[in-house]
């Protein structure tokens, strides 16, 4: 195991590498720059902002530049928000993403799982067809639609919910619903599957056959093996309620890293395309080594190598 | 055990998620921070554009974090409800006769909103500070470039600006050539004042915390949750902190439209800038929903190097084609205002009449006549040597998709077919498409102004050869020599004469091709009294008050 784990961190490290390097010389190949608006500045004030900020300099030498930083631990200023550090960025943005974010994996697991089984357990009846329709619902509508029908029906129509803002719980209402509601439909159809494969299976007749209890047979022995689907995309789920949150965050005003993300990359803010650009992916590479040690704990018979 | 271990795991991993948020308390909005921040008093909730690139006045350049700047500092010189120039941290000034010496005397006992005085030699210091290179100001030399000692300091010795302070209430500015429009200059958000002791201390970041961002105007930044919200206090230090009747500003920084109005639906904004366009039909009789003008101009650029729109000719007869009533009225859902001049409402002339109503012999350039407007744009196409469109190459417009730049495009298309040409739209993503355009790198563009300040060059400037935003790659001798003697002359009245021969020969050889004029269309609520929106684009809410 710890072999195992002292690879993939090499391994992670090796891709962030990878991952930071193709992103920089990609994104200064992308026509526009950081500096423009509708109104020219003046080239006096262009040349001065590209010394400012090190970009006079031949690409290689600012991409020398840039790594040297990253390796002492200086993401550099953002160029766009003027005297904002990235890291600072991040660091007041990243925890505002992962609350709603965390908060809609565990709404997204703790409803996805269990109508999952029920669907499954009652194959072909009405409870199994209805679930069947609403997971079907989360999965083709997008999320901005959630977000706007919410909007207007609990927070305009009925006023029970604020629209805007994350200043008390009940502001966390709607945002964590929108952004649950597609990985909560692909759970339970995950869930329903997996589960209908394994219900099949001998070793459940097996135990039903040696008089266990259904709800044994269905903890025990059922849902353990069925799981495994869902704890692989727990991982790819993080990642997606973190960068796809996007559209919640600009539509429920969320200051979130998200939003920071997406405007980076049209604004041609360099510095804060590569902060987040790295910040996400090592995120991501963490969760899946993760989500690989849960694999193996959940089902013994999995080797890591 | 070790099933519940790993359920228990899987939990955690998003568990763990959610606290990293809770454990960083100070960078993230908590529940009481929004009622709490507020000082006594009534407080005014607006949005009026989302989180701004940055505050620091020297570096702002865009329109929304300009109007944070007004309630925040306090120039030389003011602008009024009339857009007539008043007395700001400057009770009175004067103007040598060669117009080349400016001299402001500031008022006693000017404080800065942590208390300390403020004196003279603290704009020496700013305007200083907005020349030095180190800044890269965006607005440096439209400010201060004719300052004396400009090139100097542009190039890296900011002390060879010519801004002096003979005494702590005296501060004098020195000329390289006259400028009528210095007194709006004055008034400009970029010349505020800095404090250079917070500055010197956080460097570039002091502008981005509450607690280092010293300023000198009505109000104060109290909080500031980046793309949430910016929370301006009444400033008691402030020198006519008597006449200010809010106790806070509240701004919600948004982004999307539907947001601000969800906002407003539900009472939570009582001013929002951002209405969704597709409301604008329902909201018409609505009290509450303004439109007001603003100085500038959605206009066409051609690109003036290409064979086919070098004629004067043919670019009369593709602004000739245009039906400008259609396309502000209907496409724009009246929400833009028909341009047939090149300045539009509120620019104002020398003696402060409408420069508009004196250009052209009072007359439009363009006529309202669309039918006619037609017919003779069909002539002209042909006297060109493109009859019926024959021969004339498939136009290329490019645009970015924003508001209703793909609905005029696809006008255009029309427009233009009826005279037999062709006409492509390229949609091209935002942050290319100005480089592109200022490149020279297009056929046809959509372009806009919107004025810095109320003087005709501030937008004539734009059609002058050398100009930086002379995306039309325009060049004309004549027209360069007007703007010239509009620059060196210091009688008003003589230099608006050549202001409007220059736009005489603009409009003759249709250098660009006006659409229509800016407006902001907004909802606010009745209850504000005392506000107002001004031409810039700002909307004065620091002397409002709210009806109870």
């Amino acid at each position: 195991m710890a072999k195992y784990i002292i690879k993939r961190v090499i391994l992670a490290v090796l891709t962030i590498f990878l991952v930071a390097t193709i992103t920089f010389f990609l994104m200064h190949n992308v026509p526009g720059g950081p500096f423009v608006a509708e109104k020219s500045i003046s080239a006096q004030a262009q040349a001065a902002l590209n010394e400012k900020f090190g970009m006079d300099k031949p690409l290689g030498i600012q991409y020398k530049n840039y790594m040297n930083g990253i390796l002492h631990g200086d993401f550099s200023l953002s160029l766009k928000q003027r005297g904002w550090n990235v890291s600072d960025i991040i660091k007041s943005r990243f925890p505002v993403s992962a609350r709603i974010g965390g908060l809609a994996v565990l709404l997204a697991l703790a409803v996805g799982i269990p109508l999952g089984s029920v669907a499954a357990l009652n194959r072909g009846k009405w409870a199994d067809n209805l679930i069947i329709v609403l997971a079907t619902c989360g999965i083709a509508f997008p999320s901005f639609v959630i977000c706007t029908v919410g909007m207007y029906l609990f927070g305009v129509h009925l006023g029970w919910l604020p629209t805007f803002g994350l200043t008390s719980p009940a502001h966390y209402v709607l945002p964590v619903f929108a952004l649950s509601f597609y990985p909560m439909a692909y759970i339970t159809r995950l869930m329903r599957s997996s589960m209908l494969d394994v219900i099949g299976q001998d070793y459940m007749r097996t135990a039903r056959a040696k008089g266990l209890s259904p709800a044994k047979c269905l903890f025990k022995h059922a849902l353990r093996n069925a799981i495994l689907p869902v704890v692989t995309y727990v991982g790819p789920m993080l990642a997606y309620t973190i960068t796809g949150s996007f559209i919640v965050e600009k539509i429920f005003v969320i200051p979130g890293l998200g939003g920071q993300f997406v405007s980076s990359i049209t604004n041609r803010d360099y510095t804060v395309i590569m902060g987040t650009t790295i910040f996400l992916a090592s995120l991501i590479i963490v969760m899946n080594v993760l989500v690989d040690i849960v694999y193996k704990i959940i089902d013994p018979r999995i080797q890591l190598k | 055990m070790k099933r519940s271990l790993a359920l228990l795991l899987a939990c955690v991993m998003a568990l763990s998620l959610c606290l990293t948020g809770c454990g960083n308390k100070n960078s993230a909005p908590s529940g009481s921070a929004a009622g709490s921040g507020a000082a006594a008093g009534k407080q005014l909730v607006a949005e009026i554009g989302p989180n701004p690139e940055t505050i620091d006045p020297a570096l702002n350049s865009a329109v929304d974090g300009g109007n944070m700047l007004i309630f925040a500092f306090d120039c030389l010189l003011n602008i009024d409800k009339d857009n007539k120039v008043i007395a700001g941290a400057a009770e009175k000034w004067e103007t040598s006769e060669d117009g080349l010496t400016w001299t402001f005397h500031l008022r006693k006992d000017l404080k800065w909103s942590d208390g300390s005085a403020l004196t003279a030699k603290d704009f020496v210091y700013s305007w200083q500070r907005v020349a030095d290179p180190k800044t890269a100001a965006p607005y440096g030399e439209t400010v201060l470039g004719m300052v004396e000692g400009w090139d100097k300091a542009a190039a890296g010795d900011p002390t060879a600006l010519n801004v002096t302070a003979p005494d702590d209430q005296t501060f004098v500015v020195k000329l390289a050539h006259p400028c009528a429009y210095f007194d709006k200059l004055a008034a400009f958000a970029t010349l505020s004042p800095v404090n250079q002791a917070t500055i010197e201390k956080n460097g570039d970041s002091w502008a981005t915390k509450p607690e280092s961002y010293i300023c000198n105007g009505p109000f104060y930044i109290s909080e500031w949750v980046p793309s949430s919200y910016i929370m301006f206090t009444k400033n008691p230090y402030y020198r006519d902190a008597d006449s200010i009747k809010l106790g806070s500003i509240k701004l919600l920084l948004m982004e999307d439209p539907n947001a601000a109005y969800g906002a407003w639906k539900t009472g939570e904004a009582m001013m929002i800038k951002d209405v969704p366009t597709a409301e604008i039909a329902g909201l018409r009789e609505n009290s509450e929903f303004h439109i007001d003008p603003d100085l500038g101009t959605y206009y066409v650029s051609l690109n003036d190097t290409l064979p086919q729109f070098s004629d004067p000719k043919v670019r009369q007869a593709l602004s000739l084609a245009v039906d400008r009533d259609y396309v502000a009225n209907t496409l724009m859902d009246g929400v833009y205002t028909p341009a047939y001049n090149f300045l539009g409402t509120g620019v104002a002339d020398w003696d402060g009449s409408n420069f508009m109503d004196n250009a052209n012999g009072g007359k439009p350039y363009i006529s309202e006549d669309y039918k006619a407007n037609l017919e003779q744009a069909k002539q002209l196409l042909a006297d060109a040597g493109y009859p019926g469109g024959k021969g004339f190459p498939t136009i290329t417009y490019s645009t970015n998709d924003a508001g209703y730049h793909k609905v005029v495009a696809q006008y255009l298309q029309q427009a233009w077919k009826e005279l037999g040409i062709n006409t492509e739209v390229s949609v091209v993503e935002w942050a290319s498409f100005t480089p592109l355009r200022r490149a020279g790198d297009y056929q046809a563009s959509r372009n806009g102004w919107l004025f810095d300040y109320n003087d005709p060059s501030n937008m004539l400037d734009l059609m002058v050869s050398t100009n930086g935003n002379n995306d039309g790659k325009y060049n004309s001798k004549e027209y360069d020599a007007a703007m010239a003697k509009a620059a060196a002359e210091t009688d008003p009245e003589t230099r608006s004469g050549y202001l409007h021969q220059a736009e005489d020969i603009m409009m003759a050889d249709m250098s660009c091709i006006p659409i229509a004029y800016y407006n902001d269309f907004y909802l606010q609520s009745s209850k504000i009294t005392g506000a107002w929106h001004s031409p810039y684009g700002y909307w004065y809410f620091q002397y409002a008050d709210i009806a109870d």
